[in-house]
């Protein structure tokens, strides 16, 4: 078990972590989140005793590590897998590795099966591929067989195979008892890999939960229900439906509702016991790669701007039309993962034609795969959508200032 | 326990990275074949000497010469034991699998300088003998008085080059800082400031300055010097000793 407490470090001015608090369990693989800069790094050299802590303090079974008998039989950590020397060959690496911590060779070439080396195992490590540096990093993690692992970005340079199969380590060792603690930037992975998650953004702590909970908090599902625009009073009408019903309506721009707590069926029914006609229904499943950039969109350090290209540009031949500039998602766009917002100027969707909406809801998010979606009902599959190719979400609404956005998705950080 | 781990991990370190042999190699080769040319060049020049040069002709001192480049290889190979943990970053893994910083250091440390003391005195015997080999008439014997003292001196001479190196080269860890510091100093700010002689005086305490009296046996007409051989290779053990600790308390307090 790794237990954080008040932990703080400060580089001169900068404080990279503060009064960080947790712990991480043995049994269960427990992803370490945050964006670039976040304190990841740092918070992981601490606890391997490489940095000392400006306050607070972190212990691995009690013992600071530095002090931890046998600590290398007792904690493996990939680190950085481009910290090898290039000229020395991997199984050498291994074996110098295994020497310091009086571990016998034959483990060497155990592990380098292990991790599908062994063809390269006399290749000096230069000519290694990103991927095949971060198998032989988890190598030298896995040598002393310890009950406590650290992973920082692992999954790094591996091609699907490679991450599938690191997933697949982190889960079974975690299976047999260890505590697995893996940092990353990829929610994704991490949705479907860890159980628990630890969430930090400029060095402190967003969220301290497990998967479930994590999805359940900051996953903001909600049906989109748009009334005939031709007539208000349809709208309001079933509005004071739904709300009756119990369930919460928040108006969308566009004159759309946003309505949560009633299921999909449920909301049609009400519909058409209040006599109001429905020009869309449509579920609208945030995904969990979503609720972390909502969560941490406030502590990103390093943002993107626009590209202006100034003097860099063409001059158009005369006459010529200027292809449309196109915003490119997550490009000097701050508000991009801000909440779903209502869709505004034009619609998004070929409504009146009767056509069902193919569109991101078609689609499940991956990190949100498992989840049962609370707008359908559980006996009953979701209505089949087309298989068309899921557009990407209009730039409109990517656009969108987060201030429209109803208090019930606002970012959850808490400074 | 952890002392002999360390050891023997230093070990496969050095042996299976090629830069550090072949520094430790050049090393050797550079003093003994610039040793056994300028030996040559000496035997031929040695009729056209003035008397007083004939007097200090000291043939022991004259088959090291090679050592000035050859400390240079040293000094490389000293460094590069040492910032090859930090230029690759696998300081960090190592310091995990050896969280007690002290021995991690000074088991590097005795592998390294037990190589360069190997290198050093074979080196030294070789260069010694062929140089003598050079010098025809004017040779010395190694039974002569102080001349087995020089020759042992000489491999002690690199070896403790080697050690300061990586005394430096932990308290600076980038290997371009190391050597852009050392090789000037021993190249150039040694070399000037001993023979400038307003500055003698502060040159004769540089640690290669005081080191180097031990491999002398003829001492020159007008030597003003305050130490002797043995008193010389102290002062360049102090200088050693300083660097070493100084790494040792740095990489025991500052973050990896």
């Amino acid at each position: 078990m790794i237990e954080a407490v008040g932990l703080t470090k400060r580089y001169g001015d900068k404080t990279a972590v503060y009064n960080l608090s947790f712990q991480v369990r043995p049994g269960s693989v427990t992803g370490f989140l945050g964006p670039n800069g976040s304190g990841k790094s740092t918070t992981m050299r601490m606890i391997l005793g490489l940095d000392n802590p400006s306050a607070g303090q972190v212990t691995i079974g009690g013992y600071p590590y530095r002090r931890l008998p046998n600590a290398p039989r007792q904690v493996g950590a990939l680190l950085d897998a481009k910290a090898v020397h290039g000229g020395r060959h991997a199984r050498n690496h291994l074996l110098c590795l295994a020497q310091l911590s009086g571990i016998p060779a034959r483990r060497v070439d155990e592990v380098l099966g292990v991790v599908g080396l062994q063809d390269v195992a006399k290749k000096r490590s230069k000519g290694f591929s990103l991927g095949m540096g971060q198998r032989l990093g988890i190598a030298a993690a896995l040598l002393g067989d310890p009950q406590v692992l650290l992973f920082d970005e692992p999954v790094n340079g591996l091609d699907p195979e490679g991450i599938l199969w690191v997933r697949n380590l982190m889960k079974s060792l975690a299976a047999e008892g260890r505590t697995v603690f893996v940092s990353s930037h990829l929610m994704s992975e991490m949705a479907v890999t860890a159980d628990h998650l630890i969430v930090i953004g400029r060095g402190q702590l967003l969220a301290d939960m497990s998967v479930r909970d994590f999805i359940s908090h900051n996953s903001a599902d909600f049906a989109r229900v748009r009334t005939p625009g031709t007539d208000p009073a349809q709208r309001e009408k079933l509005t004071a439906a739904l709300t009756e019903a119990g369930g919460q309506v928040l108006p969308e721009q566009d004159g759309g509702l946003r309505v949560t707590g009633l299921p999909l069926p449920r909301i049609s029914d009400l519909a058409h016991e209040a006599d109001v006609r429905l020009w869309e229904l449509s579920p609208h499943q945030a995904s969990l790669e979503e609720a972390y950039m909502r969560m941490t969109q406030g502590a990103v350090d390093y943002r993107s701007t626009t590209d202006q290209r100034a003097g860099l540009q063409q001059q158009l031949p005369p006459g010529a039309v200027p292809p449309p500039q196109m915003p490119v998602p997550g490009q000097g766009q701050p508000g991009w993962y801000a909440p779903p917002s209502p869709q505004h100027g034009g619609q998004p969707f070929a409504m009146p034609q009767g056509q069902p909406p193919a569109g991101p809801y078609g689609a499940p998010g991956v990190p949100g795969a498992g989840v049962p979606n609370p707008y359908a009902q559980p006996a009953q599959p979701a209505p089949a959508q087309p298989a068309q190719p899921a557009p990407a979400p209009s730039p409109a609404a990517s656009a969108q200032p987060s201030s429209a956005a109803p208090d019930l998705t606002k970012p959850e950080d808490a400074r | 326990m952890a002392a002999t781990q360390v050891l023997r991990s230093e070990w496969t370190k050095i042996r299976s990275v090629a830069s550090t042999l072949w520094t430790l190699s050049l090393a050797a080769v550079v003093t003994v074949v610039l040793g056994v040319l300028i030996s040559l060049l000496s035997k031929n020049e040695f009729d056209n000497m003035s008397a007083k040069d004939r007097l200090s002709f000291d043939p022991t001192y004259i088959s090291f010469a090679g050592m000035s480049l050859g400390q240079l290889a040293m000094i490389v190979f000293g460094v590069l034991v040492v910032s090859n943990e930090y230029s690759t970053g696998m300081i960090r893994t190592s310091l995990s699998a050896v969280p007690q910083r002290g021995t991690f250091l000074f088991g590097k440390m005795a592998v390294a300088t037990v190589l360069a003391f190997l290198v050093g005195i074979v080196t030294s015997f070789v260069a010694f003998f062929l140089g003598q080999a050079m010098l025809g008439s004017h040779k010395a014997a190694i039974g002569d008085p102080g001349v087995l003292r020089a020759v042992i001196g000489g491999g002690l001479y690199m070896t403790l080059i080697a050690v300061f190196s990586m005394g430096v080269a932990t308290m600076l860890r980038s290997p371009m800082l190391s050597l852009g510091i050392l090789m000037p100093f021993f190249f150039l700010i040694s070399a000037v400031l001993g023979n400038v002689s307003a500055t003698k005086k502060i040159g004769q305490f540089l640690p290669d300055q005081a080191g180097s009296k031990i491999m002398q046996v003829v001492t020159p007409l007008d030597d003003d010097v305050p130490y002797g051989p043995w008193g010389g290779l102290g002062i360049m053990v102090l200088w050693v000793v300083v660097a070493v600790i100084g790494g040792y308390v740095l990489l025991k307090r500052r973050d990896a």
